[in-house]
């Protein structure tokens, strides 16, 4: 996976003036940003910001979006939705997405692999030993931490390089928001670039090296994580903690 | 002579057996109507055309061609799936999305159509088409006589049910299958190709019925009307089993066929509307159908 890190500030996402609609309403104003290959980036906000709606954008999975999306240098505003996850991202939905006709091991094997160097079920099951013990459950009567893991690992397999991470820690107890954020180290290391939307700030601060805060559809500032401290106030202000 | 509930063994398992094959043939249809319902949430209303086209492809191509039935099982499904495909990709897509009733209203409009073609070219009084040489005569089971060509109609109908519920639960495309029926978008967003799967889903379903019809042919008459007479019984098939439920398709088909058969001999003035029966108590006990998942 070190072939990765190689090319530092290649561009894995730039979003350029990005609108998008759910019909008649018109959710996301003019969204600019950057993610370079290796980083970890969430988008911050409350409720109704357009967090959600931006990851969706990014899938075409909105009903109508304009400007431009790049991903791994290929513009996409153009492009089928099943086509975008072939360009090597993987989108981890706040609902999770776990489908209930399906065991968990039909669950993981959905995806078709997108990219090679995807984890293989082993090393799923080594990182997240509860899921081969309930490989043959129906997905849905896992618990909702096991729902979580089964969704973050079921795009780990695919060998997506972006991962589009929507709320997961949302709901969970705390030893398992703990487990989820030695996860992402863990993918951190392996040169995985990661957005993620995250309402839990205290999990996100430590994981991330930038933070996009986000308010009725626009981008309204960047911050990176070492200006934290100094912009604290404002934080607080725009996400009512 | 052996009697049962006072009614002679011989014209019991005569009615069941009758019952059977019309078992076999809701079975096939409504595993169709289930599949296409579960991924594209339209209830079928050209299904009882698309079953008549398959019989109807049957006897022209031997009148015109010469194609012999065991060609005519394997071509006209893949012609009427073709045509399915087609209508899907080009009618059926532009009104995804919208409420359900216009995708029961466009399928109805063009059953319509074809149907009434049909009866102005070749009238409605239907065609008989030639037992094929190969299944002609019975056996003699002693306490009744089995011709070859119904149990050959149970068997061949019962393998392709058989068949499609292992791939549709066991295999990876099935998996596909299983899983664009809930969540459709998600599946997007793994990079499946949904609209893809739903045109061949509707293929499929849509071969199933014209498979359906090519079994008909030798055995019943092949007319224009021949499917819309039979779709409400598979409505009710369906609903009895729970809608996209596979194995509640497969299962109740078969057992409406039995009870049909049983009604025959006990009530013969109920068979016709038995089904009906039965889908008004299960809708009383369990909405959902017998197989399907509580909402």
């Amino acid at each position: 996976m070190t072939g990765l890190h190689t090319t530092p500030d290649f561009e894995q996402l730039r979003i350029s003036d990005l609108h998008a609609f759910y019909g008649e309403s018109h959710i996301l104003h003019g969204i600019d940003l950057l993610v370079r290959r290796g980083e970890l980036v969430t988008l911050l906000g409350r409720n109704g910001a357009g967090r959600t709606t931006t990851l969706r954008a990014i899938m075409n999975l909105v009903g109508r979006r304009t400007g431009s999306i790049m991903i791994n240098g290929n513009e996409t505003i153009g492009v089928a939705a099943h086509l975008i996850p072939r360009l090597g991202v993987g989108y981890c939905p706040e609902e999770r997405g776990i489908f209930a006709s399906l065991n968990v091991e039909e669950n993981l094997l959905l995806p078709p692999t997108v990219r090679s160097g995807g984890m293989d079920l082993d090393e799923i099951y080594e990182m997240f030993p509860n899921l081969y013990e309930r490989r043959f459950s129906q997905g849905t009567r896992l618990s909702g931490g096991e729902q979580q893991m089964l969704a973050m690992a079921r795009i780990l397999r695919t060998g997506a390089n972006l991962l589009l991470l929507d709320e997961i820690t949302e709901g969970l107890a705390p030893v398992i928001v703990q487990k989820l954020g030695q996860v992402l180290l863990k993918l951190k290391e392996k040169g995985l670039t990661i957005v993620l939307v995250e309402q839990n700030f205290r999990f996100a601060a430590p994981l991330a090296d930038r933070h996009y805060l986000m308010e009725h559809g626009q981008i309204v500032e960047e911050i990176a994580a070492g200006e934290l401290s100094a912009k604290q106030e404002l934080l607080n202000t725009a996400l009512g903690v | 002579m052996t009697l049962l509930f006072g009614i002679p063994l011989s014209v019991l398992l005569g009615q069941l057996l009758l019952g059977l094959i019309n078992g076999a043939f809701y079975a096939l249809l409504s595993l169709g109507l289930a599949i296409i319902f579960g991924l594209l949430r339209i209830i079928n209303f050209a299904h009882g055309a698309q079953y008549m086209l398959g019989a109807f492809a049957a006897w022209l191509g031997l009148s015109y061609l010469g194609v012999n039935y065991w060609v005519a099982l394997l071509l006209a499904p893949l012609l009427v799936g073709a045509i399915g495909m087609a209508i899907e990709r080009h009618l059926l897509r532009r009104i995804a999305g919208e409420d359900h009733l216009y995708g029961l209203l466009l399928t109805f409009g063009l059953a319509l159509i074809v149907e009434g073609s049909f009866v102005k070219l070749f009238g409605v009084s239907g065609a008989s088409y030639p037992m094929p040489e190969l299944l002609k005569g019975g056996y003699n089971l002693g306490f009744m006589f089995l011709p070859t060509y119904r149990a050959w109609v149970v068997v061949a109908a019962l393998v392709v049910c058989i068949a499609t519920w292992y791939m549709i639960e066991r295999t990876r495309l099935g998996s596909y299958l299983r899983a664009g029926t809930e969540n459709p978008k998600l599946m997007q967003a793994f990079g499946i190709n949904v609209p893809l799967l739903i045109t061949l889903t509707y293929g499929y379903g849509a071969a199933l019925a014209a498979f359906a019809g090519v079994l008909a042919a030798p055995i019943y008459p092949v007319s224009p009307t021949m499917g819309a007479n039979l779709l409400i019984v598979v409505f009710a098939v369906v609903v009895i089993g729970g809608m996209g439920s596979i194995m509640g398709a497969i299962v109740t088909g078969l057992a409406m066929g039995l009870i049909e058969g049983l009604t025959k001999v006990f009530y013969p003035e109920a068979a016709n509307t038995v089904v009906f029966l039965v889908m008004v108590i299960v809708l009383l006990v369990r909405p959902a159908g017998l197989f399907g998942k509580e909402a």
